[in-house]
């Protein structure tokens, strides 16, 4: 560095910490060298967030929340998403890469999060991460079913009638509470402004706070590994752990290996199949929204089904409440009961490394019943399949609530010293 | 354990077990015909005749204007001379005079606009060309519908069969199965302008214009996305290279 970048640096940094943060966060902060796969989802997590936010700066340039008819008798919110599509110069990759990018989203941040409930990185002295990541998944979710809305397509329409309705379900304040979030008696134009506006900024900001807390968090008490050991308790003279690497060069080298992976299975999506049959971009949401037809299925996008099978599931009133709102009850239990996770494992390891055979098998059980809620959640109930979401509903809340129990008496491996790394 | 309970667990076990069988036994389906869509030029601008010439009287395509069309290889002249007829502009959107308060009192529901219908009729039962394809060739004579025309896989449609000069008349024969369900297959009465092979092939135009129209942009879109993963490809073994460089120190 000559003499002069120097000064200009020292200048900033009696200003500002740009040089201890960039050392605090990227070139001293140590992580554990035996990352694997499974640790990819964070960082690419990160990436379609930024994704997420530059095709929406530019969706927004052309997208109109008005839900009022064309003159060709076309809703104008419905007709400008074609506009993007057709006659904005490059306009449908920004969709397509928007359209795609929300589930991309949802399969990074599912995959990250299985890696934390794989190797405990939810344990102590990690419970606020595991938190703040939580309040990001729920976050995520009000963001994209909120975006979801903003093409006025059948799908976005009745999808969105159904969940605001599902508010009403609440004693008391549901009916009041159902109106403030449509701002009207029905989904409609009202509904579609309010939509936009959380879509495109109070979400986003909220989102951002939190995937900012959520880093902060993390580098405070440093990364876990698939061993689930903690590599600060083993340091060398210098205060560096042992089995600690600095996150740059070695980490960011070793994320563009991700990412450029990830964007080849991305870009197969957007220019191969941005539709997904029907699971990205669901086929009736390319007929505007029409509020005198109700489509003969209405199925939510792929990522919120396992949850809107747990609704669905609940097909009993209880204490004089009807079913419906303890659907909502339970669905909003089986999102919320993850933040408990800190709490609930009572494993004296962490990583299902060292875990035994009884936690194993619980894991197994337990993602056989999330996907099997996943698909039952795009089909139109039968008794047969409602009796099998029963089933599999009360597996995923036992993993949980049983967890204090047998994870207690589970016969686990004792952890290594220092972590595998060959 | 009680009784109750060790037969709720017995029960709760089975269900389990045939589980996938009861989760992925599929709906109530209607067979299609597999389309034969087509990107050559050829093909689009025969679909295009036709859509113009039979369907954009009470159909509009209001995502489209005119000059698109030279995407498919039809230059601006001949778009001003063969399918403007009521003094559009090339660059005008492919619209319809008819009015859809109008129109739904004339046909009990507004003819949709077309743009998108190759998109959103697709379904678990096939693309939204196969059920175009199978719409578009089961239409049959039916008395008592008021436009005399009915379909088999649209049944009580409001649209008359408009291509009835180039088919031809359907009847249909319905017969009973061993199983309780109906069949019902078509017979050509009254031959058309066109063979039935001539029409299966016009409608197979017909439906691969739907189709560009639907996404004029799809062709371009693959071509740039072949291009796209070669690059990533190489991208990555770059990355991975730099990797393990960048790693080999790393024991």
């Amino acid at each position: 560095m000559t003499t002069k970048t120097q000064a200009l640096l020292n200048w900033v940094d009696e200003r500002f910490p740009l040089t201890s943060s960039i050392k605090g966060h990227l070139t001293e902060y140590y992580a554990p060298k035996n990352f694997n796969f499974w640790y990819f989802f964070g960082s690419l997590a990160l990436l379609v967030l930024v994704i997420q936010i530059l095709t929406g700066i530019f969706l927004v340039m052309h997208y109109k929340p008005d839900a009022s008819l064309n003159a060709a008798g076309v809703p104008v919110a419905f007709a400008s998403v074609e506009y993007i599509m057709r006659e904005v110069p490059g306009g449908w990759l920004i969709r397509y890469l928007h359209s795609t990018g929300a589930s991309a989203f949802f399969v990074v941040v599912y995959l990250h999060m299985f890696r934390g409930l794989l190797y405990g990185s939810y344990r102590k002295p990690r419970e606020l991460i595991w938190i703040f990541g939580t309040l990001i998944f729920l976050v995520l979710m009000a963001e994209a079913f909120m975006g979801y809305l903003l093409p006025w397509g059948q799908m976005s329409f009745w999808g969105a009638q159904v969940i605001v309705n599902l508010f009403s379900a609440i004693p008391i304040i549901g009916p009041d509470l159902s109106l403030v979030i449509r701002g009207d008696y029905v989904v409609s134009d009202a509904t579609l402004n309010r939509f936009f506006s959380f879509h495109v900024i109070a979400v986003p900001l909220v989102l951002i706070g939190l995937v900012a807390a959520h880093i902060i968090a993390l580098h405070e008490v440093g990364s876990n590994n698939p061993d689930g050991v903690e590599i600060k308790k083993k340091k060398d003279a210098n205060g560096i752990p042992l089995d600690g690497i600095p996150f740059h060069p070695y980490y960011t080298v070793k994320d563009i290996v991700g990412v450029v992976a990830f964007l080849f299975f991305f870009s197969a999506v957007v220019f191969f199949a941005p539709e997904a049959g029907g699971y990205f971009l669901e086929f009736n949401n390319f007929l505007p929204a029409d509020p005198l037809t109700t489509p003969p299925h209405i199925a939510p996008v792929w990522y919120f089904t396992p949850f809107y099978s747990i609704l669905r599931a609940v097909t009993y009133p209880l204490f004089g409440l009807d079913a419906k709102f303890w659907g909502v009850v339970a669905m909003g239990a089986s999102v919320v009961i993850i933040a408990f996770l800190p709490w609930l494992d009572r494993s004296p390891v962490k990583s299902i490394r060292y875990k035994g055979p009884i936690f194993k098998f619980a894991v197994v059980v337990f993602v056989i019943c999330f996907f099997i809620l996943g698909y039952l959640g795009v089909l139109p109930p039968t008794p047969g399949r409602t009796l099998v979401s029963q089933i599999c509903s009360v597996l995923y809340f036992a993993f949980f609530l049983a967890m204090p129990w047998y994870s207690k008496i589970d016969k686990c491996k004792p952890e290594p010293e220092r972590v595998n790394f060959k | 354990m009680s009784i109750r309970v060790i037969n709720f667990i017995k029960r709760a076990a089975a269900v389990l077990l045939f589980a996938p069988a009861v989760a992925f036994a599929a709906g109530a389906s209607v067979h299609l015909d597999k389309a034969p869509v087509s990107t050559d030029p050829a093909a689009l601008q025969h679909g295009a005749k036709l859509f113009v010439n039979y369907c954009l009287n009470c159909h509009s395509a209001s995502f489209v204007r005119y000059n698109q069309l030279e995407n498919i290889g039809l230059s601006e002249q001949l778009i001003r001379d063969n399918l403007l007829f009521a003094g559009e502009k090339t660059g005008d959107l492919m619209k319809i005079a008819m009015r859809p308060d109008e129109s739904k009192v004339w046909f009990g529901k507004a003819p949709p606009d077309l743009t998108l219908v190759a998109r959103a009729r697709a379904s678990g039962d096939g693309s939204g060309a196969d059920w175009l394809y199978t719409y578009l060739r089961q239409f049959y004579r039916d008395t008592e519908r008021p436009t005399g025309w009915n379909n088999v896989i649209f049944s009580n449609v409001g649209m008359p069969h408009v291509l009835w000069e180039l088919q031809g008349e359907q009847v249909a024969k319905v017969t009973q199965n061993a199983d309780g369900t109906t069949t019902t297959t078509l017979e050509l009465v009254k031959p058309g302008k066109l063979s039935p092979a001539e029409y299966d092939k016009a409608m197979a135009d017909l439906v691969s214009f739907l189709v560009w129209m639907g996404e004029p942009v799809a062709e371009k879109r693959k071509s740039i996305g072949v291009v796209v993963l070669i690059f990533l490809a190489g991208l990555f073994v770059l990355s991975y290279a730099l990797k393990k460089n960048y790693w080999k120190d790393i024991h």
